[in-house]
């Protein structure tokens, strides 16, 4: 039915192929290129856990429950975003700005939730070379001989945990961009200046805090050139963006984290 | 955008608005009850391939949840449908076809 509803409207122009407007069908292929960049990641962690008898696991009871409040902000995420679509097709503005607000918060709490997963891990010992090191910490007993022994544990943890985190901030930078605007810009900011002066030199937030300072000249710069009323169709394409970053975290959690659960 | 495009876009909005909210809580609910069942299973100390067995069928019936009913993909023609999910999971048959027996082949051999 769906097939000859969508054929049907008159148009100058050659029938859509895949029966949907250009910008969602450019976002749909984007996702896919980028699942095969999870892909790629997931599987190169998997490769990993096979092929090395002592992986280590790492992860106590506490950094499972912080998982899984995680996964419960994601999946909620979803649900807000979903209901911000369907806010923003009734033509309902206020509702629409509302649950996009709504989704923005799940996606930060994960975020925080996340940065301090890993602080906690760099503090114990995992770290990489590429972090500056943590002074006065010793490492933790099951990490002292992890770098050397599993030195792939520490690289495709981090790669595919912090590949998923970038991609979480920048949907919630993208959620901001099209629920308030320009208004979104000064926010993100002080957002900047606060993860940036807040977090210690040897954190790598220190530094990874001025994606919020590029991502906010971005902004800028686009929404100078091409400044518009974000309809229902940009937020179901954005939308679609965020709900892929929960897909792919529906395979980090049980692979990474359930599967390398310290069990006592 | 195009007039085109803008009536396309219409015709989708009017899909979605015949959507039942109900629906969404719903898979909602399915996906925090299935991620509580994940977290139960880790602790019972099961041997690990059944472990992953079940994880990953168990995360393969969520992601579908979450592309069915969040992305609607259920909702849009057969042709999307199709090609965007035989292409995804054709190159994901590929990694797996190449990666796996490699990685079982360095255990088998006791290489370190």
């Amino acid at each position: 039915m769906a097939d000859s509803a969508l054929h049907d409207i008159p148009s100058v122009y050659e029938p859509s192929l895949f029966g949907t407007y250009s910008k969602k069908i450019g976002m749909w292929l984007f996702l896919l290129s980028d699942s095969l960049t999870f892909g790629a990641l997931l599987y190169a962690y998997s490769y990993g856990r096979i092929s090395t008898a002592n992986w280590p696991t790492p992860f106590h009871s506490e950094s499972i429950v912080n998982a899984t409040i995680m996964t419960a902000f994601l999946l909620t995420s979803s649900l807000t975003m979903v209901l911000a679509v369907r806010a923003s097709v009734d033509h309902n503005a206020k509702a629409q700005t509302l649950w996009l607000l709504a989704t923005m918060a799940c996606g930060a709490g994960f975020i925080i939730l996340h940065g301090r997963e890993w602080s906690n891990l760099i503090a114990e010992g995992l770290t990489l070379p590429m972090f500056p090191k943590v002074l006065g910490h010793e490492a933790a007993s099951e990490f002292v001989n992890v770098s050397q022994t599993v030195p792939q544990f520490a690289s495709t943890f981090f790669t595919l945990t912090g590949m998923h985190m970038l991609h979480v901030t920048l949907g919630v930078i993208y959620l901001g961009v099209v629920a308030l605007r320009r208004k979104f810009i000064p926010i993100l900011l002080v957002l900047w200046l606060v993860a940036w002066l807040t977090t210690p030199a040897y954190s790598p937030f220190h530094y990874g805090a001025h994606v919020l300072l590029i991502a906010a000249i971005v902004c800028a710069i686009i929404l100078w050139l091409k400044p518009k009323v974000y309809d229902s169709s940009d937020v179901e394409v954005a939308g679609l963006y965020w709900h892929f970053v929960d897909l792919v975290w529906m395979f980090i959690f049980p692979l990474v984290y359930l599967m390398s659960a310290k069990i006592l | 955008m195009e007039p085109d495009q803008i009536a396309i876009a219409e015709r989708v909005a009017e899909q979605h608005r015949h959507h039942k909210k109900a629906l969404f809580f719903w898979v909602w609910g399915a996906l925090l009850v299935m991620t509580a069942v994940e977290v139960y299973l880790t602790y019972q100390n099961m041997e690990p391939v059944k472990m992953l067995t079940i994880l990953m069928g168990l995360s393969l019936i969520k992601a579908a949840l979450i592309i069915g009913f969040f992305m609607h993909l259920k909702y849009e023609v057969s042709r999307m449908k199709w090609l965007t999910m035989c292409s995804v999971i054709a190159c994901l048959i590929l990694m797996t076809i190449f990666f796996f027996p490699d990685a079982r082949r360095i255990i088998e051999l006791g290489a370190k």
